[in-house]
């Protein structure tokens, strides 16, 4: 009893300077969100989204061709550049490549989802989810570094063909057109490759996230149904699993389209978009074509994320 | 989900695979950073050698590259950290007009591409005219770096019960007392989960960096610079054993904190 006078009184005396800031923050919880917004928001506000602007704003200027320099007044015509034969090829390269990339680690990444959310247990589905979890947060770098060791044209892939004496597999590979090239680590086959790595573990963990809230019950139900577990697997698990392969979609689709660190090191020298915006604003100085290519992959996701709300994806995320 | 039968053979291949494919690769690097072999990238390595390890220690370039990451990994976690919480706190307590667009705000920097943050930022430094320094650098890790932080710490605040905070003022504590004596403990792990990803996520940032470190050079950048025009190749796979090293161990950290928690937190799912 004594106990509880104590902070009584402390109502009764008004309490110190805290105890009066305290009361008014519990009781206004409109200046309480206040507070706690406000830092957050300001930064975000002000140095992302206000860079974000920044960016789309300059896609409006154009670039004078005799001085060389950005004149500064509302024009289209940076966006009408943006769609010459050039730019076009890059940014359908880039699309198709985004597209490939989803589809493969779609299915490399299902069975080791299913597996970890239907039949790894105890250690193991540990060990799985930090199989996956290590390589999705760490050491971007120097896994596209490793697929340039893997790749180049002395390397272990090479040696691994000529040891089981299918160098000629290789060689008919890459001589195939479009994706092959002078070697693995020079040829879109290679970029392909070094993207499909890197994103996988974007793809496994909301696949298996989604697996994992499947109810053991209704696939019983459907074998006590008469389902084989084929049937099972197509009519049952197949449908529920699908927002997870969506929302994992938009990181192995987002990240691609927007990469220029992979095609740059692993790949031939045709651009991507990403490299095509690194270049502009580098090396030609050409920011408002630079910001133009940058306005494409965020139109493209923004359609993207908006068909994946209508399949449900963003529960899965 | 159990299933009585197990898990086909098929199933357990393609799985195993897709498992060896994500992490042979790295087990590489440890292996070229022990070649004699410093021209190319020559499989199987001619011959083992640790004369690397003591290249790599006595270069002035790679610990001066080391020391900006650290600095930078380290300010930037703390920024994150407190406007993270901050915007977790709002987000998992209360319901307000714009708080699925506050969300949004918050992912948007790792939803879209790094180049778009990392463009939009050199941008806006070049019509703000700041010059590119330290903090320029810090100012884009940080923008990222929140999520991780408030993902972490909202998921916390909405399995910790309500009625905990109500008891607390109940018994009398302020609102101070409660988040010292009540809140800060149930989501300190949390945090500290959250720090160290947003640690690792930012000492490998190598992206949104190139466009915002001017002339400076962070590890991943020194790294970048060394793919493109390779000198001592077996000294960059030195280093990368050492990123791995640097990036994995945070998380591990991350996982074993915050896995009681997800262990609770799945009864009441």
């Amino acid at each position: 009893m004594a106990d509880a006078a104590l902070p009584l009184r402390a109502v009764e005396s008004g309490g110190g300077l805290l105890r009066r800031l305290s009361d008014l923050l519990v009781t206004r919880p409109r200046l309480m969100l206040l507070v706690l917004l406000g830092p957050p928001l300001v930064w975000l506000g002000v140095v992302y989204l206000g860079a974000l602007f920044a960016l789309l704003l300059q896609s409006f200027f154009s670039i004078d061709e005799f001085s060389g320099l950005v004149r500064r007044e509302f024009t289209l015509r940076t966006y009408g550049e943006l769609l010459q034969p050039a730019n076009l090829d890059i940014i359908i390269r880039t699309v198709t490549m985004a597209a490939s990339v989803t589809l493969a680690s779609a299915a490399i990444a299902f069975p080791i989802a299913y597996y970890a959310a239907r039949y790894a247990r105890g250690r193991w589905k540990a060990l799985f989810y930090l199989a996956v979890m290590l390589p999705l947060w760490s050491s971007y770098l120097v896994r596209v570094y490793a697929w340039k060791l893997i790749l180049a044209k002395e390397g272990i892939v090479t040696w691994i063909f000529a040891e089981l004496h299918l160098t000629w597999l290789l060689d008919g590979i890459l001589a195939l057109p479009v994706i092959g090239g002078p070697s693995l680590s020079i040829s879109y086959l290679g970029t392909f490759l070094v993207f499909l790595y890197i994103w996988l573990p974007f793809m496994i963990l909301p696949i298996q996230a989604a697996l994992e809230r499947v109810p053991a019950s209704l696939i019983e139900a459907s074998g006590d149904l008469g389902a084989t577990p084929r049937q099972a697997f197509a009519t049952v698990i197949l449908p529920l699993a699908l927002p997870g392969v969506v929302a994992g979609s938009i990181f192995t689709f987002s990240l691609t389209l927007g990469d220029y660190i992979i095609p740059q090191i692993v790949g031939s020298s045709r651009l991507f978009i990403g490299q095509a915006v690194y270049t502009h604003q580098g090396t030609a100085g050409n920011i408002p074509l630079a910001a133009a290519f940058t306005v494409v992959p965020i139109v493209i996701m923004g359609f993207y994320l908006w068909g994946a709300r209508k399949l449900g994806a963003f529960n899965a995320l | 989900m159990r299933s009585k039968s197990g898990a086909s053979t098929t199933l357990k291949l393609a799985a195993a695979g897709g498992l060896l494919f994500l992490h042979l690769p790295l087990l590489l690097i440890f292996l070229y950073a022990f070649t004699t072999e410093e021209k190319s990238y020559q499989f199987p390595p001619p011959g083992l050698t640790l004369e690397w390890f003591a290249v790599a220690w006595g270069r002035a370039d790679i610990w001066a590259a080391l020391g900006l990451s650290l600095r930078v990994a380290a300010i930037s976690t703390l920024i994150a950290m407190l406007l993270g919480t901050l915007a977790a706190g709002a987000v998992a307590r209360s319901r307000f007009f714009g708080r699925e667009a506050v969300s949004l705000l918050i992912i948007l920097p790792i939803a879209l591409p790094g180049i778009i943050t990392g463009i939009s930022l050199r941008a806006a430094f070049n019509l703000a005219e700041i010059p590119f320094s330290f903090w320029t650098i810090v100012l884009g890790h940080a923008t990222f770096c929140v999520v991780v932080v408030y993902n972490n710490a909202v998921a916390r605040l909405r399995r910790a019960s309500g009625s905990l905070i109500e008891a607390s003022m109940d018994l009398g504590a302020d609102g101070f007392q409660t988040f010292r004596l009540v809140i800060l403990p149930n989501l300190a792990t949390a945090l500290l989960a959250g720090g160290m990803l947003a640690f690792a996520l930012s000492f490998d940032e190598v992206i949104v960096t190139t466009f915002t470190a001017g002339q400076q050079s962070t590890l991943p950048i020194w790294m970048l610079t060394e793919l493109v025009r390779p000198r001592q190749r077996p000294v960059t796979n030195v280093v990368a054993v050492f990123v791995i090293a640097a990036t994995f161990l945070p998380i591990l950290a991350a996982y074993y904190l915050t896995r009681e928690g997800q262990h609770a937190g799945g009864e009441g799912k």
